[in-house]
Order: structure tokens, then C-alpha cells, then sequence
């Protein structure tokens, strides 16, 4: 029996702890919790700390940090241990956010409509149209049912006192949300037991609602279709996005998938365009569309103002509400809701004075040790500062600042984080004090808005106190809201807490979903909406990963006859050219060189880059096993390890991607041109590589030969067949025509004319002749007389050769018509013009 | 003095090197009415023929076209013509404006309920895209700002001084071309002469407004009355124009050209305002594909002969 008080700690007396009451003892909500921890003894906890790290690097999960010099992706950091609220308290927080989210949703109608708060003076012109989310050409639109906040985000802190207090308002395109899910679902499986006993209340129906809201914006007829608009991979939370689109079933799309056509969205689809009702948009306001905003956005869609400006597309959130991202909002709530709702605040915020006014900027100047000084707008090159850190100069460049522009800054109270325990890393487990900030999300209703009973917790980085950023290296916690009384925890919810929670940690797709992620995802996901960006990448994945493969069984099989001189001779000549070898350097370095344009890593690289574009459509298995295939390959080549051994593992990862392509998509027509990729890359790959042989002089012999089976993968199938050494002809019989094996150019060319005709149905692509023609005349060659000595047999070779030759050259032509035909709308540049 | 009548027409050509697939266009052509102007006739016409046409009116009350065309098209004309008639700038004497300090800190917040002008002047005191607030600006008007003066005469003051010290060099910018070098160069066209006489308003705590239109530079057909001056042609011909409108109360918006050093009477035909350039610029697009392009632009402004009882 494990000590009770092993885990306890002792943080700062300065500040509200959340396990520990005034006197040194636990709070008794935490009680349960930590009792059923300590029994489990500190071997359970390093395993619960050592399963939540490794769920996190397999689900991939991930906040990208622009300058990382790590590269585009860095784990997320989640703690073990949950933040535990009580039912009571909740209640409270859930009625002042939901409190909230009405008053600046009421406020937005107000700047974009009649403006009534400025010319009554309640709140300053200055922070509605100096703030550069402040859109004009969005002025006097009124979006669907009034709702220009669709999702709300509350930066909640606790004061010393036990008090919430409101940091900051998140009304643009509120992050985190995924996180929130993916840290409950990763929680719910290291801490089963405690999710279901403790009665903690699910995340499920809030998505319920989002995706009904989103749907719901839809004016009526039609089944309707909302999309999820991404910036794309190199945004910081595009991890989110994905992991939103999937958990909702709705397509992830960017700005290039849509055009406005007559004032109506499209999305650009493989069949076609589709009619868009709805758009949860991850994208800021500003860059939403380069002919009525910001004309050097790339990222937006042109003329998608005036549809939503006609009422034919509804954006959540609506364009221009980032305005209210801005501190200086905060001192000018109180008068708001009063004018707005006719209540008072029920989350007060953190003091703040907004210097534009003369007594709060002179009161500003005198209190600065007690204060930080913050920019008004997202756009001041201004980083926040503490008062009492200044020197004298520092201190007098700000009082110039803050004279010279008293509008653009904000002064606030320092508030002073509640502390929670959290699980150290390393081998030795001991609870630290980290502080706090916790982000609560509202979401808008049928009745008004629901607030997700959970949150993140957002922690410091260790050390540091009162500041929490993901991108300074905090980490977060998962959001515990507890029953008030067994009576209502037992009672069922649409899908459970851990149901759910376990179902999302599976990721949808899997055998695991069953509960929320089958609700959300089976009612009325249509697979004919595939954006065509989408599809482009889902062939390339295809193509990337057959060619990896390819490359690899060249390599491991060339490397296999280097005490073979003259086999070693040939096969190396091919490696060169496949650029898996360098012509004068060696495997080791060439192997992980990714400055090797064509070389095996670089192609890595290029099959990981189509992933991530796919990721919205790949299961989380998919992808775990993709990038946990990336990282041993990148130990590999920190470590110089063996080339043969690291190409073995490669090919076993290969092999099970194949698997996936196989057992674990939808077979719609993405999937199609997914493996139609895959087979017509194999096709170019070992048609020309046979052709290369064939058209130089002599036969091969029989290093080759068996250098030839390895290659193509088919040596384990020759030898149960044919228990004699290898010949030419029934080699070539097995790699060429062998229609039952997998890995033969006849099993690829019959799949890509099926493929061709199930794709003809929906896309009108018919059978490709240039492909018949040199499949025509190998069947007629067939491998007749090609073993014989001599002009005749050199002759027949040389026919063959060329055959081959027609038939890769026919497979690289067909990928080009492809791209052209259905990925032609993706390829063109968006220019913007002015005079 | 009495109106005067104008007949302007607008050409824009591009020629695309490749095909345009598809194209968005949003056009600010159509001479918005105002005090002095109206609009007699106006029509836009544009080849190719666009798949969609619709007007509507901005948050600034400028009427704007939108166009789309979907069709592959490789030349894109857009030709504006408009008939509008102006009524002479009412005689005012600057001296009696309130006194810009005044009218800088009655812009600022101060807890209190305002009317529709000063709720109007308000918009167009922050900062915007093509504008932003910067010390330097504030500082070169400083000292057209005399302690007392009105809006009006230090805004003159800083127009003259704009005229004085910037050289009008058509090509040495674009308009992307930040302010500070435009400031740092001390030469540009009109767009950065207004864009820098707002940024200098601005700068200090005024309100003022981006004009966009066209003057007339040939000498009226009835010389004797207006001569223009031969040796100095008015600048900004044969293009678009822009000037600046500065909030000096009691007066309301009064227009300025800070290319030509003139208070806007009856030479300047304007079509739309806003902030700045990115509110009301002529035509502003997207389109598909394309390539590189070439533009050609063409503006005339013919003064037509007073039509009987023309007030």
C-alpha cells in the first residue's frame, strides 16, 4: 500500500491552489482522484506519465511553431494529471461565459450595424476602427439568425481569492478546441477508471451542437454542405483543423478549393462543383478574400464577401469579428452589457485601463510597477511589459510611447495564476506547481449558447510564472467538470463520457469509433465531396509511397550482390540512376541525405508532405504509422544505422502502408486515383527498369536474374514455382504477365483499366490507348525464344525492350493527362489587380 | 459663377499574355453625389461580356459594380462614361473654422454622445491599410499648425508645404510602395500625395478622407473667363486622380489637392471615398491564370457648354 502523501507537494502561498486548501489540505473534490492514484503507487503513475507521451507522438499531435528549429512540427505537451472543477462552481462559469458570448455578439451587430455604442459614447470609436479586424466591407451585413459569434472562446484566470476572472476574449477563429478533444481522449484512456467513476461530464454533445450549428446555418432545401477552411499545413494548429474536420465529417478544405461562382461557394470537387452553405472558418478575417481585403492573400477566396454580403454562404464566424480581439475591450464591457443586455458582468474581467482616456493614462503612468502595458491592436509591433522589470531609460521610452499614442496602448493589472499540481517528467515522479490559465468555449445553440462543460488548461512553462503560451513551451491539461450529484452524473448522455472520449481517441474510421465519432460522422457525410486539392494529394501519396517502395527492394537488392562484382556493376548503374545512389558516394550517405533530390529520403519527405495534406482522410492508424515510419527512418540517419538493416524496417512500414490503402479507406473515388497512382508509378517504375536490362546486349544472367525477382518482390514466389535456378523467360513470365501476381505489370495494367472505368462513371475518363498500344504488343511478343543465343535472341530482346520502354514512357504520360484532367482547376495562380 | 458641366470617359484595357479563366472584378465608377456634384448620366460598359453584373452601395456610400466573368478571356475593357455637373465651392474664409487642437481632442473619446458628422469624421481618423499613423507624418505638419489656426488653414498650410516639397514624378512609385519611402524619396504621384497629406492629418489627431476621381487639365473652351495657366498644367492628367477631404468644422469635409496646391473647386470630378486607396480604388480584381499583363489606361475630361438654364 502506497503512501497517500507521496504525491503531495507544496506550491506558492501567494497563490490559489487547486488541490490544496489554505491549511495544507486537499480539497475534497480532488480526493478520489488522487487516492486511487496514490494506491496504484509510483510505478502507475510513470506508466500513465510514459502512455500519455507516446499517444501523443503516435496520434500526432502537434502545435507548429513557426521559428522551431526543430522543423514545422513539435509534440503537444499534456499532463497527466486533470485540473478538477466542482459541479457547483461550473455552473457559475458556465453562465458567465455564456453571459459573455451574448454580449459580444450583440456588440458585433452593434459595429456592424448601427453603431449606437459609439455615438452614445459607451464605448471609443478608436478600438472599433483603428483595430485592423475591424472590416468596413463587412458593415451592415447581418449574418443568419443574427449570429455573427458561432464559437466563443473565454481565457479564464483564477485570482488568489478563488475568484475567475475573464484575461481575454478569443472571437475570430477560437483555437484549441481540438486539443481540448484529443487531450480528453488521450486522458480517458491513461486514466479510464477515473473518467467514468468520478462522473466527468462529456465533450460529446458540444461537438453535437457544433457541427448541428454549422449545418444549421444552411437557408433551407438541399442536404447542406459546410466545409472547414484551413490556411494550411504551415499554420500553427493546422492539427486542429484536421483533427476538427475529421471529428465532424466535413471536408478540409483551402482557399484554392473554392470559388465563388454568382454569388454562390463552390467547392471544386472531383465530380464537379458543389454547392457550399457553410464555412467554419480557420482563417483570419483579413485574409478571407484578396478582393475586398487584403489583396496579397493567397490564402483566400475571391468574391466570397459579396456571396456572404447576398446571404448565399454563412461564415462562422462572421468576417470581422476579430475586432473584438483586443484588451482594451475589457474596461468597456460593463456599460456594454448594460446598454446591450440590461445586465450586469457576471465574469469580471481583469482590470484594465485603456490609455486613450487622460485619467486612465495618468493613472497608468503612476502605477506602472503594478502594471503590464499591452498593444491595443494585433498589429503594433509592441510586446507586452511589466512594469516593475523596466530600468530607468526603458521606463522613460515607454512613458514617450504611451504619451505619443495613448489609444494604442492598454494597461493591466498583473494578475497573480492559481497553481495546479502536475506530473513531472523523468525518472523521478513528483507532483510540481505549475500556474494556470484555463480557455472555455461556447458555441451557438438552437436556445442560445451552450457552453462545453470542459476546457483547456493551458500551464506555464516550468519556471515560469504568470505568463502561459503554447508558443513559449507551456503545455495543457485536460479539463475535468464534475457531476453535482451521482443522480445526474448516472444519467446516460447520447454517447458517454468515455465512450466518446475513447471512440475520438481512436480517431474516426477505426474499429474503435463507435459512440460520438459515429453519430457525428455517419448521418449525412457524402463521399462525392472530395476536394479536388484533396484528391491531387491523395494520388501523390499514392505515387510517393510506391515509389519509396520501389526504391527501396532497388536498393536493398543491389546492396545484397555487392560480393557479386558483375551484378554489383549493372544493379549499382540503375541505383544511380533512381538516385538512391550517388554516382561517386557512398549508401550510407546518400541513403540519408534528403539534399539528394531524388533520393530515398527526400522522397520520405515528399510521401510525408502528401499525408499531411491528406491527413482529414487518413485513419489515425494511417497516419500514426506513417509518421512513427518518418521518425525511426530520421533515428536511423541520426544514428548512421546499417543501411540494409534501416531499408528492411522501411519496408516493412511500406508494405503495411499498402495495407492501409487496401483495408482502411473508403473505397470512393479519392481512393481510386490513391491506388491508381500507386499502379501506374509501379508500372513506370519496373516496366522501365526491365526495358534498361533488356535493350543491352547479352541476357542477364543468373545473379541478375535473382537481382531481377528481388526487385520486383517476386523471388518467395519464383522459388515455390519454379525450383530450378532462374531463367529469363519464366522470370519475365512471372514479372511481366503474371495476371495473379500483385506485383506483375499485367496485374497493374488490368487494375488501371478497371480503375478507369469505375472512375469513367463519375468523371467521364475512358480507357487510355496510349496505355493498350505497347500492352498489345508485349502480350503478342510474349516471352517466346528469348533466352536464345545470338542475333535472334538479341533481336527479340531488343523488341521486348522497346515494348517495356512504350509502356513506361505510356504510364508517365498518362499521370501528366491525369493532373491535367482532374486537377487542372487547383494548378492556375490567383493574381490581384488594381489601378 | 454657376455650374459647370463634364463629360468624362474612363478606359481600361488589360491584355493578358495567358488565357484568364475566370475573373472577379469590383469597380468604383460610378461620380457619387455629394453638395456640389451630381451625377447626370453614368454607364459602364465591359468586354467580354460578364456572366454576372451587380451594384450596391459600400459602407462609405460609394455605389459599387461587381463583376464576374467565367469564360476564358484574354483582354478585359472597361470603358466608364459620365456626364456630371458641379456647382461652385461656396466662398469660405478659413480664419473662422474651429481651431484644429480644438477639433483633435473633440475626435477623441471622451464618454460622451455625438452626432452623425462627428460620428462620420470619426471614421476616417484611425489609421488604415495604406495609412498608417506614424510620428514622422505628425511631425512634418506640425508646424503648418499653428497654435489657434483652424483645420482648414493648417491643412492649406501643409498642402502648400507637400507642393513645395515633393516633386511629382510619375513611375518612381507603385502603389505598394510603402509611405515612409515615399516620404523618405520626397517624390510620387497623387495617390501618395493624398495618401501623405491624410497620414499627416491623421498623425496629429484630424480626420481626413480619401478622394478619388478626375480633373480636367485642358483649358476651358470659355478661356476668358478661367484661364488656365500655360506654363503650369495641372498634374494628374490622362489618369485617374485622387486628392484629399479634410473634416474642418463648421465647414464639414472641404477637398484639397495636394498634387496641384489647389482648394477643389470645380476642376475635379470625384467619383468615390474612402480611407484610402483599397477603399475606392477604379477597378480592382482577381482573376484566374493570366500571366503577365499589360495595362492601358485613358482618361478625358471634356467641359460641355452650359445646356440653357444650367443653374
Amino acid at each position: 500500500m502506497a503512501d497517500p502523501n507521496q504525491f503531495l507537494y507544496a506550491g506558492s502561498l501567494q497563490r490559489y491552489d487547486e488541490l490544496l486548501e489554505r491549511d495544507g489540505s486537499m480539497r475534497a473534490h480532488w480526493r478520489p482522484l488522487i487516492e486511487q492514484l496514490s494506491n496504484g503507487g509510483a510505478e502507475a503513475v510513470r506508466r500513465c506519465v510514459e502512455m500519455t507521451r507516446r499517444l501523443i507522438i503516435e496520434n500526432g499531435v502537434t502545435y507548429n511553431v513557426y521559428a522551431d528549429p526543430q522543423g514545422r512540427d513539435r509534440p503537444w505537451q499534456l499532463d497527466p494529471l486533470p485540473l478538477l472543477i466542482e459541479g457547483r462552481e461550473w455552473r457559475e462559469i458556465e453562465a458567465g461565459v455564456r453571459q459573455r458570448a451574448q454580449l459580444l455578439n450583440a456588440l458585433l451587430a452593434d459595429l456592424y450595424g448601427p453603431q449606437r455604442l459609439i455615438v452614445e459614447g459607451l464605448v471609443p470609436a478608436e478600438l472599433a476602427f483603428g483595430h485592423p479586424n475591424f472590416l468596413w466591407a463587412a458593415h451592415g451585413i447581418r449574418p443568419p439568425g443574427d449570429t455573427w459569434l458561432q464559437l466563443y472562446a473565454a481565457d479564464l484566470a483564477r485570482a488568489p481569492d478563488g475568484r475567475w476572472w475573464v484575461l481575454g476574449d478569443r472571437t475570430q477563429t477560437p483555437s484549441g478546441l481540438g486539443y481540448a478533444l484529443e487531450d480528453r481522449a488521450i486522458i480517458a484512456r491513461v486514466l479510464p477508471g477515473p473518467v467514468s467513476e468520478l462522473a466527468v461530464r462529456a465533450l460529446a454533445g458540444f461537438f453535437h451542437t457544433l457541427r448541428e450549428s454549422l449545418t444549421r446555418l444552411d437557408d433551407a432545401g438541399g442536404p447542406p454542405l459546410a466545409v472547414v477552411l484551413t490556411p494550411g499545413p504551415f499554420n500553427e494548429t493546422y492539427f486542429e483543423h484536421a483533427y476538427l474536420a475529421r471529428h465532424m465529417g466535413l471536408p478540409l478544405v483551402q482557399g484554392q478549393d473554392l470559388t465563388v461562382r454568382d454569388d454562390t461557394v463552390y467547392l471544386k470537387t472531383l465530380s464537379g462543383l458543389r454547392r457550399v452553405r457553410a464555412i467554419f472558418r480557420r482563417l483570419d478575417d483579413d485574409y478571407c478574400d484578396p478582393l475586398e481585403l487584403r489583396a496579397d492573400s493567397a490564402l483566400g477566396v475571391p468574391g466570397l464577401l459579396g456571396a456572404v454580403r447576398a446571404g448565399r454562404v454563412a461564415l462562422a464566424n462572421a468576417l470581422g469579428s476579430g475586432v473584438l480581439e483586443s484588451a482594451a475591450w475589457l474596461g468597456f464591457l460593463p456599460g456594454a452589457a448594460g446598454a446591450l443586455l440590461g445586465e450586469s458582468l457576471r465574469l469580471p474581467s481583469v482590470a484594465t485601463w485603456w490609455c486613450g482616456e487622460r485619467p486612465a493614462l495618468d493613472y497608468a503612468l503612476a502605477n506602472l510597477d503594478r502594471l503590464v502595458v499591452k498593444p491595443v491592436f494585433p498589429n503594433q509591433r509592441f510586446e507586452a511589459r511589466f512594469g516593475r522589470d523596466l530600468d530607468c531609460a526603458q521606463r522613460a521610452e515607454l512613458h514617450a510611447r504611451l504619451r505619443g499614442r495613448p489609444y494604442a496602448y492598454v494597461a493591466q493589472e498583473r494578475i497573480s495564476l492559481s497553481q495546479a499540481p502536475c506530473w513531472g517528467a523523468g525518472a523521478h515522479v513528483r507532483l510540481t506547481p505549475r500556474t494556470l490559465t484555463m480557455r472555455v468555449y461556447a458555441v451557438a445553440g438552437a436556445n442560445g449558447y451552450e457552453v462545453m462543460p470542459g476546457g483547456l488548461a493551458r500551464i506555464a512553462a516550468e519556471g515560469v510564472v504568470d505568463i502561459v503560451s503554447s508558443q513559449r513551451g507551456g503545455g495543457s491539461k485536460d479539463v475535468w467538470v464534475l457531476a453535482e450529484s451521482p443522480a445526474s452524473s448516472a444519467r446516460p448522455s447520447p454517447a458517454s463520457v468515455t465512450a466518446g472520449a475513447a471512440a475520438s481517441a481512436a480517431g474516426a474510421g477505426t474499429a474503435g469509433a463507435v459512440g460520438a465519432d459515429s453519430q457525428l460522422t455517419s448521418r449525412d457525410t457524402r463521399v462525392d465531396e472530395l476536394p479536388s486539392q484533396l484528391v491531387e494529394s491523395l494520388y501523390w501519396l499514392g505515387r510517393y509511397s510506391e515509389r519509396c517502395e520501389d526504391k527501396a527492394r532497388l536498393l536493398r537488392a543491389s546492396l545484397a550482390t555487392r560480393t557479386q562484382a558483375s551484378t554489383w556493376r549493372m544493379a549499382r548503374g540503375q541505383c544511380v540512376h533512381y538516385g538512391v545512389l550517388a554516382a561517386d558516394g557512398d549508401a550510407l550517405e546518400t541513403l540519408y541525405d534528403d539534399a539528394e533530390e531524388f533520393g530515398l529520403a527526400a522522397d520520405l519527405g515528399r510521401l510525408g508532405w502528401c499525408a499531411t495534406q491528406s491527413r482529414s482522410r487518413l485513419s489515425a492508424e494511417h497516419w500514426r504509422s506513417i509518421s512513427v515510419m518518418q521518425r525511426h527512418f530520421h533515428e536511423a540517419g541520426a544514428s548512421l544505422a546499417d543501411p540494409l538493416e534501416t531499408l528492411d524496417r522501411l519496408l516493412v512500414s511500406l508494405t503495411a502502408l499498402c495495407g492501409f490503402a487496401l483495408d482502411d479507406m473508403t473505397q470512393d473515388d479519392g481512393w481510386r486515383l490513391l491506388m491508381l497512382g500507386r499502379r501506374l508509378e509501379r508500372t513506370q517504375f519496373l516496366a522501365g527498369l526491365l526495358a534498361a536490362r533488356l535493350s543491352s546486349g547479352a541476357p542477364p544472367d543468373q545473379g541478375e536474374l535473382e537481382w531481377l525477382l528481388d526487385v520486383g518482390a517476386v523471388s518467395i514466389t519464383y522459388r515455390t514455382r519454379h525450383l530450378s535456378t532462374p531463367r529469363l523467360a519464366p522470370v519475365l513470365q512471372l514479372l511481366i504477365f503474371d495476371e495473379s501476381s500483385p506485383r506483375a505489370l499485367a496485374f497493374q495494367w488490368g487494375a488501371i483499366r478497371q480503375t478507369l472505368a469505375e472512375l469513367a462513371q463519375s468523371l467521364g475518363a475512358g480507357p487510355d490507348e496510349q496505355l493498350e498500344e505497347p500492352v498489345a504488343r508485349l502480350t503478342a511478343l510474349g516471352t517466346a525464344a528469348l533466352e536464345e543465343e545470338g542475333e535472334q535472341g538479341a533481336a527479340r530482346r531488343q523488341s521486348v525492350a522497346a515494348a517495356l520502354a512504350a509502356l513506361s514512357a505510356a504510364a508517365g504520360r498518362l499521370c501528366d493527362r491525369l493532373a491535367m484532367r482532374h486537377f487542372s482547376l487547383v494548378d492556375l495562380d490567383l493574381h490581384t489587380v488594381a489601378t | 459663377m454657376s455650374s459647370v458641366r463634364y463629360a468624362v470617359r474612363h478606359e481600361t484595357l488589360y491584355r493578358y499574355s495567358r488565357g484568364v479563366a475566370h475573373s472577379h472584378q469590383q469597380l468604383h465608377l460610378t461620380p457619387r453625389d455629394s453638395e456640389r456634384q451630381r451625377c447626370l448620366e453614368h454607364a459602364v460598359s465591359i468586354t467580354p461580356q460578364p456572366s454576372m453584373r451587380a451594384e450596391y452601395t459600400d459602407a462609405f456610400g460609394n455605389r459599387v459594380t461587381r463583376v464576374e466573368i467565367d469564360r476564358p478571356h484574354d483582354c478585359l475593357s472597361v470603358v466608364a462614361d459620365m456626364q456630371v455637373s458641379l456647382a461652385p465651392r461656396p466662398g469660405i474664409d478659413p480664419r473662422q473654422g474651429e481651431s484644429w487642437e480644438r477639433v483633435r481632442d473633440r475626435l477623441c473619446y471622451a464618454a460622451c454622445a455625438r452626432d452623425a458628422a462627428w460620428l462620420e469624421a470619426l471614421r476616417f481618423r484611425s489609421e488604415s491599410p495604406y495609412v498608417r499613423v506614424k510620428r514622422v507624418f505628425g511631425e512634418f505638419a506640425r508646424d503648418c499648425l499653428t497654435p489657434g489656426a483652424s483645420v482648414l488653414a493648417g491643412a492649406e498650410a501643409l498642402m502648400a508645404k507637400m507642393h513645395r516639397e515633393f516633386t511629382y514624378a510619375p513611375g518612381a512609385t507603385e502603389i505598394a510602395t510603402p509611405l515612409l519611402e515615399v516620404f523618405g524619396k520626397r517624390s510620387g504621384v497623387c495617390q501618395d500625395f493624398a495618401h501623405l497629406m491624410i497620414a499627416s492629418l491623421r498623425s496629429v489627431g484630424l480626420a481626413a478622407r480619401y478622394v478619388s476621381g478626375y480633373l480636367r487639365t485642358q483649358a476651358p473652351a470659355d478661356a476668358a473667363r478661367a484661364p488656365a495657366p500655360a506654363t503650369s498644367p495641372l498634374q494628374g492628367a490622362d489618369a485617374s486622380h485622387a486628392w484629399v477631404a479634410v473634416f474642418a468644422p463648421p465647414f464639414g469635409w472641404v477637398q484639397l489637392d495636394p498634387t496641384n496646391n489647389v482648394c477643389v473647386d470645380q476642376d475635379h470630378v470625384a467619383l468615390a471615398w474612402g480611407r484610402d486607396f483599397g477603399d475606392v480604388s477604379p477597378l480592382r480584381g482577381v482573376i484566374l491564370g493570366g500571366g503577365a499583363h499589360t495595362l492601358g489606361v485613358r482618361v478625358a475630361v471634356q467641359r460641355l457648354e452650359p445646356a440653357g438654364g444650367d443653374a
